[in-house]
């Protein structure tokens, strides 16, 4: 068990390092030289000093990224080009509210795909199957920035119920545990849950139906197991991979939420990046990309982990 | 009776039909498939004939005739924000929507193929290389890595089509791989190669015939993903760039105007909506025709 949990960690090192390097790849992906890519219109001569300095530009390129990483490792993303701040309390500052949309969403996203996806997998070849499958395809097909316009249509023009945008009256972005805020979280998280829903319950569905075709399934029934023993048999047998499909959903919440956060002026991450796509913030684009992967890859190893606990026969592939 | 005289009756004429005839048959049966894939063809036509099709001309603005709600005489779908006609901008955005959409996965596809067969056949450190490089971007939610790429690029239709080979690279190389795996290690190419095969007769005669099928399978459910993703980086702004008639751009530009004319801001996004699920259930179609999964 402990061997597997620390060669889970220990690959997270080389998978971080690799990460590391795409991202500071894209500063030479962007137009132009990579010190211009950096540098704020009106900088003068000593910043420009500076950063050459910081980012070692006159260097070879292992030792540009070597010192990009050292900084990095020590919370050190650069600076804003559009606001003047560092990169990572520009972060600190956004990912709280990127965490609030997702934690809603989840709740949605995963109550609803697990209930349909379980219903759908008991019933199959019934007409609630098909319902859900039918759920699940638009749900997959369906441009969610498009649907958080037309939720928006629907509840704040048409039937003035919730608001169109922001994460509290007046512009605040602090987020607080009360209906004021709430209201504002409704229409995102709704829109974002979409996907999840339809993945796990598309998941959840083949999961159960394959299970109870199971031999071990008509052993059970035949030993006079009730139903709801069988079902106990179905979610211990499913749970692994719902986990996994789960925490993947999550990763994808979090990294995928930017056109969402876009439709509804969300102050998160997505907003953070969008800011950065307008202004040509590199710096700021680069930080908030590398953070939502690097928590990506880390949320990908703890559920590995966790699926251990729950099926201790991965350990041993 | 009549169900068992009917399999009696198809089971030799099908047994007689090559493998493709079979999956041809077997997709011509589907009618739900050939309704979608009958109204793909007519999107696609209509993309092809815009320029005879539309009523206005995409470009032309009129500040007098802005926002005009669905129904307005002269403009059967209304006008954009500029007094654009919105069914004509619709047909002529079908253009780069479906270019963005398709063309992104035809590279992928090729690109994918050759990198995965190449580390399932060759395997050893071969496929170590390709593999490891593949799990690194793997890393990325797939939005996020083509925003990044798209967004050090800068906007542009050459940098959004890049970005988005490279978002659907790495998972076709997966599938790939795994195929090719699995397909080397049977007989039949042990057999090739104990009657003295070379590599490039192997996989040209004995591997590519029996991997391409269930990549291709794969490759047909990414383009709904890839639509998808294509809108949204024009949405972001990422992708096309104004006047150009695009879905994704069309509801970006629209997004102010929901308040004033909702109705005609939300169309765009049923039109790539509407695609993307042709795309997704004639995907299924096909792979339950080809029967992948078994």
């Amino acid at each position: 068990m402990f061997a597997y949990i620390i060669r889970r960690l220990a690959y997270v090192v080389p998978i971080s390092l690799a990460v590391s390097a795409v991202c500071f790849a894209l500063l030479f992906l962007a137009p132009g030289d990579p010190l211009s890519a950096v540098l704020p219109g009106d900088a003068s001569l000593e910043l420009i000093e500076k950063l050459k300095g910081d980012y070692g530009f006159d260097k070879p390129i292992p030792v540009q990224f070597a010192k990009w990483v050292a900084r990095a490792v020590q919370g050190d993303l650069g600076t804003s080009l559009a606001t003047g701040r560092p990169v990572g309390s520009e972060i600190a500052r956004a990912i709280s509210n990127t965490f609030v949309l997702a934690l809603f969403a989840c709740s949605i996203g995963f109550t609803l795909g697990l209930i349909f996806g379980t219903v759908a997998g008991y019933f199959q070849g019934t007409w609630i199957d098909k319902v859900v499958t039918a759920i699940a395809v638009t749900g997959v097909s369906v441009p969610h920035y498009w649907l958080g316009m037309v939720l928006v249509i629907v509840f704040s023009v048409l039937y003035p119920l919730l608001p169109a945008m922001g994460m509290g009256t007046g512009g605040s972005t602090e987020w607080a545990w009360d209906w004021e805020h709430i209201r504002f979280v409704i229409l995102p998280a709704a829109t974002l849950s979409v996907i999840p829903t339809s993945i796990i319950a598309r998941t959840v569905r083949a999961l159960v139906a394959d299970i109870l075709s199971r031999e071990f399934v008509t052993a059970l029934l035949a030993k006079g197991l009730t139903d709801r023993g069988v079902f106990f048999h179905v979610v211990k047998n499913a749970a692994p991979t719902a986990l996994a499909v789960m925490g993947v959903q999550l990763g994808y919440l979090l990294g995928g939420s930017i056109l969402v956060e876009t439709v509804f002026s969300w102050p998160g991450t997505g907003f953070l990046l969008n800011v950065a796509i307008f202004q040509r913030d590199l710096p700021l684009l680069q930080g908030t990309i590398l953070f939502l992967a690097l928590f990506f890859v880390l949320l990908n190893v703890l559920v590995d982990i966790l699926q251990t606990f729950v099926d201790p026969r991965i350990r041993r592939t | 009776m009549s169900a068992v005289a009917d399999t009696l009756q198809i089971a030799p004429a099908a047994a007689a039909h090559g493998y493709w005839r079979s999956v041809f048959s077997r997709l011509m049966q589907d009618k739900v498939a050939l309704v979608f894939f009958f109204i793909l063809v007519l999107i696609f036509l209509a993309a092809i004939f815009a320029p005879l099709l539309a009523p206005a001309d995409p470009y032309a603005s009129s500040i007098l005739n802005r926002l005009k709600p669905v129904g307005t005489p002269g403009h059967v779908l209304g006008t954009d924000e500029l007094g654009r006609d919105m069914l004509t901008r619709l047909i002529y955005g079908a253009r780069l929507s479906l270019l963005m959409g398709l063309a992104p996965v035809v590279f992928a596809f090729i690109a994918g193929t050759v990198l995965g067969v190449t580390a399932g056949f060759v395997g050893g450190p071969v496929n170590t290389a390709i593999m490891r490089t593949v799990d690194v971007f793997y890393a990325f939610p797939s939005v996020l890595l083509a925003v990044a790429i798209s967004g050090a690029l800068g906007a542009g239709i050459l940098n959004a089509l890049v970005s988005l080979t490279i978002v659907f690279i790495p998972p076709i190389t997966r599938v790939a791989e795994s195929v090719t795996t699995q397909v080397r290690s049977l007989d039949f190419v042990e057999a090739a190669r104990a009657s003295g095969a070379g590599a490039a007769t192997i996989i040209r005669v004995h591997i590519i015939g029996n991997v391409l099928g269930p990549i291709f399978v794969y490759a047909t459910s990414l383009i709904s993903v890839c639509m998808i993703l294509a809108s949204g980086l024009s949405f972001l702004g990422l992708g096309t760039k104004p006047p150009e008639p695009e879905w994704g751009l069309m509801l970006n530009t629209l997004r102010t105007a929901i308040f004033q004319n909702p109705w005609v801001a939300a169309l765009p996004g049923l039109m790539i909506f509407a695609v993307s699920i042709c795309f997704n259930l004639l995907s299924d179609a096909i792979r339950h025709a080809m029967d992948v999964t078994r």
